[in-house]
């Protein structure tokens, strides 16, 4: 399945070198977990060679990682310092039914955040510099290893989530936060959507420093409706934060306290996606959206009796679609809200995952694609 | 050293002023285009003011649609524009060229539209950094990034250069507090980049035009992040025989796992000068100075502080002072916050932004103080000391045509060595002219080009801009 595992940058800028001379086209994968295997390229690139963390100083709360690391290796590493990537990637593996490790590497090149990205931004947000092999097979830095730095065009942010299209990535240096003391979700049950976006958009507004929210509604299982709020921080700051939501919300009733494993086993499933395991739902559809315009989203879908699972206090909904659905007809509506709709699982070809319905920022894209790749030869088809 | 070069004016476009300031004129409203030299002179400089060049216009345009128009005949003429926030860069990002036209965006200043569940505000980017917080204070929100020209300085200008501020190290910098923006391109062509929704499918262009200087296009609406304000702010002031004193604080309190919403350090003669100047209560007998502030609840910051106080007495600290009221706090804050004109008072300045990792900082600090000394002159440090952003400021006389080369060698010299420490060059400021001769010091020939290729992407005549960020030498043009 792979064709060439390089062990460091140069020699994989040789390779592509090469490549390009020869006119193959090169896909690039890390753990194979998110069901991006690149189609149709006449090669194959793995990171697993370029494995290892690179520098870690705590004190500066900064980590590089050369790009195959697998994530656990990171997330290990700094749980041993009391840290942590504070976007809370998405482990895509329950969703996809995939195997293998995650990698560093493609949580940047896919921009993967998980709940508290409503908080603490996304992995874009917090990858401060990278390194990579650009598709003319010279090695090109960005960034860097402090947190303020805007010197040059920012290629950091340009190659977070660009997929691997613009060159592949060899290292990848992220800013960190520390792990919180304690962390605390409230739990209200039975509320419908309607009353859950409220309900978490008006706790977004309060200073009690939401950490995350999010609303699982009711499957028909024995749970029910589930809107959740995390707090996290000094014990004392988040048992006081706890009291003013209870009493602020106190209309929709006492919340439950929910801590340890079985708060973390809760985040997971949200993170994850867990409710669209079940090979049932033939699409998968990620959207995000606007959290004032996600009631209109919800409602449409509640006309369908679709599944859906709302995530960054209604800013992302997921939504499990049986096979039949006209897609095309879901990500109009979606459009037209302003939100952008993201088939994750499907068992259709999806299409160009970056086109863009203006040309104008379509021929910004290739022409960007071509500044970094002008053979062409990474991810053809992605634009 | 030389003085900073700008690239030769186009002779041929100063000859066609006239003709160029005319078809400006037939193409906007009569108050919208500025001709007459007085008052184009308020447009020559920024507040890099060592250096300035008359521009042939400047325009001041309502709306999207008058930039559009005005980009559309410039890159038609083939005439050069330099875009302008409020014109308080201190990288001579807004500085002007003969053969330019100026855009500035200071009259497109309306708020749009508060969305408060979605946490987002719209706006006209001419705003003022300060009016966005303002617009959404009434319903308890703020806008996160604050520098400390944020009374002056536009939303336009932070974006071009991805502004920070005191407070980055809890709530990120411009780029992570933008969703969406509205981009007039070199050609006059109209993009929404971004939106009111969370990471937008695709190359991320907006993160891209955050931080491009103006070279890139102008942002003429901008969909701003707005975050909830704290229910209380308090600071401390921490006393250290020695900046390693300091530094190591900072580093501890960092690592037993405490962010707090700003932590500012100052060296001896920073304290001198500011304390001569606000009077503050500043200890005069200490070697270095942290102003650290921690938000919630007065229970929570309570609780904060007393846990950072724990961690200064285990690393020697000679003075406390805590807030124990909101004069108290905008005495602390008085002599941080007025550091600059302070300076101003007694010496010219120059002010540097290089960031380094924090775990340099004794040796920076030490090899700082030697450059300078070495060219005859004096520094003065004030920076956030969380991130590592170095505010070193090179006192001169700028009377002394010798003196004002001799600093910005000191200055050059302080960059080159943040960047071998493992830094870069500019943390907030940008690289605008200021820095521009030094960027090979960071990025190699290969890089440069990568930036340079993308760049031309968006403007491939380089028009826009045109003096600024990359070296005037070995420029990449497409073929």
């Amino acid at each position: 399945m792979t064709d060439f595992i390089p062990l460091s940058a140069p020699e994989l800028a040789q390779y592509v070198r090469q490549a390009s001379a020869t006119g193959e086209t090169l896909g690039v994968i890390g753990g194979g977990t998110r069901g991006l295997a690149p189609k149709d390229v006449s090669q194959i690139v793995s990171t697993s060679g370029l494995s290892g963390i690179t520098f870690y100083e705590p004190s500066e709360m900064v980590i590089g990682a050369r790009a195959g690391t697998p994530l656990t290796d990171v997330e290990q590493a700094l749980a041993d310092k009391g840290q942590m990537l504070a976007f809370e990637p998405m482990d895509h593996r329950p969703l996809m039914a995939t195997r293998g490790q995650p990698t560093i590497g493609a949580v940047a090149a896919c921009n993967i955040s998980g709940p508290r990205r409503v908080s603490a931004g996304a992995a874009r947000d917090h990858l401060i510099g990278i390194e990579m092999v650009n598709g003319r097979g010279e090695i090109i830095r960005s960034g860097g290893r402090v947190m303020k730095n805007v010197t040059g065009l920012d290629l950091v942010k340009l190659n977070a989530g660009a997929q691997g299209s613009l060159g592949i990535l060899t290292e990848v240096i992220f800013k960190l936060m520390p792990i919180r003391e304690q962390s605390l979700t409230l739990c209200w049950h039975g509320l419908d959507e309607a009353d859950a976006i409220a309900l978490m958009g008006e706790a977004m507004g309060t200073p009690f420093e939401i950490d995350a929210a999010a609303h699982i509604p009711d499957y028909g299982e024995e749970q029910g409706a589930r809107t959740l709020l995390r707090l996290e921080g000094f014990a004392p700051s988040c048992t006081y934060r706890f009291k003013q939501l209870a009493r602020l919300f106190s209309h929709h009733g006492q919340p439950e306290k929910i801590e340890g494993e079985k708060a973390r086993a809760l985040w997971r499933m949200v993170a994850n996606a867990e409710p669209f395991t079940s090979p049932d739902f033939a699409h998968v559809l990620r959207v995000h959206i606007a959290v004032s315009k996600a009631p209109r989203l919800l409602e449409y879908a509640s006309g369908w009796g679709v599944r859906t699972l709302i995530d960054w206090s209604g800013g992302l909904i997921w939504l499990g679609l049986e096979p039949d659905t006209d897609i095309a007809q879901w990500r109009q509506q979606i459009a037209a809200l302003g939100g952008h709709a993201r088939l994750v699982r499907s068992s259709q070809v999806p299409g160009p995952a970056f086109a863009s319905p203006d040309e104008k920022i379509a021929g910004l894209m290739s022409g960007i694609k071509h500044a970094f790749d002008p053979a062409g030869i990474f991810n053809p088809g992605i634009l | 050293m030389t003085a900073i070069a700008f690239a030769q004016p186009d002779a041929a476009i100063l000859a066609r002023r006239d003709a160029i300031v005319a078809g400006l004129a037939a193409l906007v409203p009569s108050d919208v285009l500025i001709t007459n030299p007085d008052e184009c002179r308020a447009y020559e400089t920024d507040a890099f003011t060592a250096y300035r060049r008359m521009p042939m216009a400047v325009l001041l345009p309502r709306s999207t649609q008058e930039v559009a128009a005005i980009m559309a005949f410039c890159q038609e003429q083939g005439v050069n524009v330099v875009a302008r926030g409020a014109g308080t860069s201190l990288a001579g990002g807004a500085i002007p060229q003969e053969d330019a036209v100026v855009i500035g965006v200071s009259r497109l200043n309306r708020v749009l539209e508060f969305d408060r569940p979605n946490r987002t505000l719209k706006v006209e980017a001419g705003i003022t950094n300060l009016a966005v917080s303002a617009a959404v204070a009434p319903d308890g929100f703020f806008y996160a990034p604050d520098p400390s020209s944020q009374l002056a300085c536009t939303i336009a200008g932070n974006i071009a250069m991805n502004s920070g501020g005191a407070h980055c190290l809890k709530y990120g910098v411009t780029t992570n507090n933008v969703l969406g923006a509205t981009v007039v391109l070199a050609d006059g062509s109209i993009v929404e980049l971004g939106g009111d929704a969370m990471d937008m499918p695709g190359l991320d262009l907006l993160g891209l035009i955050v931080g491009s200087e103006g070279q890139l296009g102008i942002v003429t609406e901008a969909i701003l992040r707005v975050l909830p304000l704290a229910e209380g702010a308090r600071p401390v002031l921490f006393g250290f025989d020695t900046s390693e004193d300091a530094g190591a604080c900072v580093a501890a309190i960092i690592g037993a796992g405490i962010v707090p919403v700003a932590m500012e350090f100052m060296d001896k003669p920073a304290i001198e000068i500011c304390e001569a100047f606000a009077k503050a209560g500043y200890p005069l007998d200490v070697g270095a100075m942290l102003i650290i502030e921690v938000e919630g609840s007065d229970d929570e910051i309570d609780f904060t502080l007393q846990k950072i106080v724990e961690i200064a007495n285990g690393h020697g600290v000679k003075v406390i002072k805590q807030s124990r009221s909101a004069t108290e706090t905008a005495q602390i804050w008085k002599g941080r916050k007025s550091a600059f004109g302070a300076t101003g008072r007694i010496a010219d300045y120059l002010c540097m932004d290089g960031t380094i990792p924090t775990s340099q900082l004794p040796y920076v600090l030490k090899r700082m103080s030697e450059i300078v000394a070495g060219y005859g002159l004096r520094v003065a440090n004030v920076f956030h000391a969380g991130d590592g952003n170095l505010h070193p400021l090179i006192l001169f006389n700028a009377n002394d045509p010798e003196e004002l080369a001799k600093a910005e060698m000191a200055g050059a010299d302080i960059l080159t060595l943040c960047v071998e420490v493992g830094g870069c060059l500019t943390g907030e400021h940008g690289v605008g002219i200021e820095k521009r001769d030094l960027m090979p010091k960071q990025f190699t020939r290969e890089e440069l080009d990568q930036q340079m290729r993308v760049r031309a992407v968006f403007d491939p005549q380089w028009r826009l801009n045109p003096s600024k960020v990359f070296p005037l030498e070995n420029r990449w043009m497409p073929q």
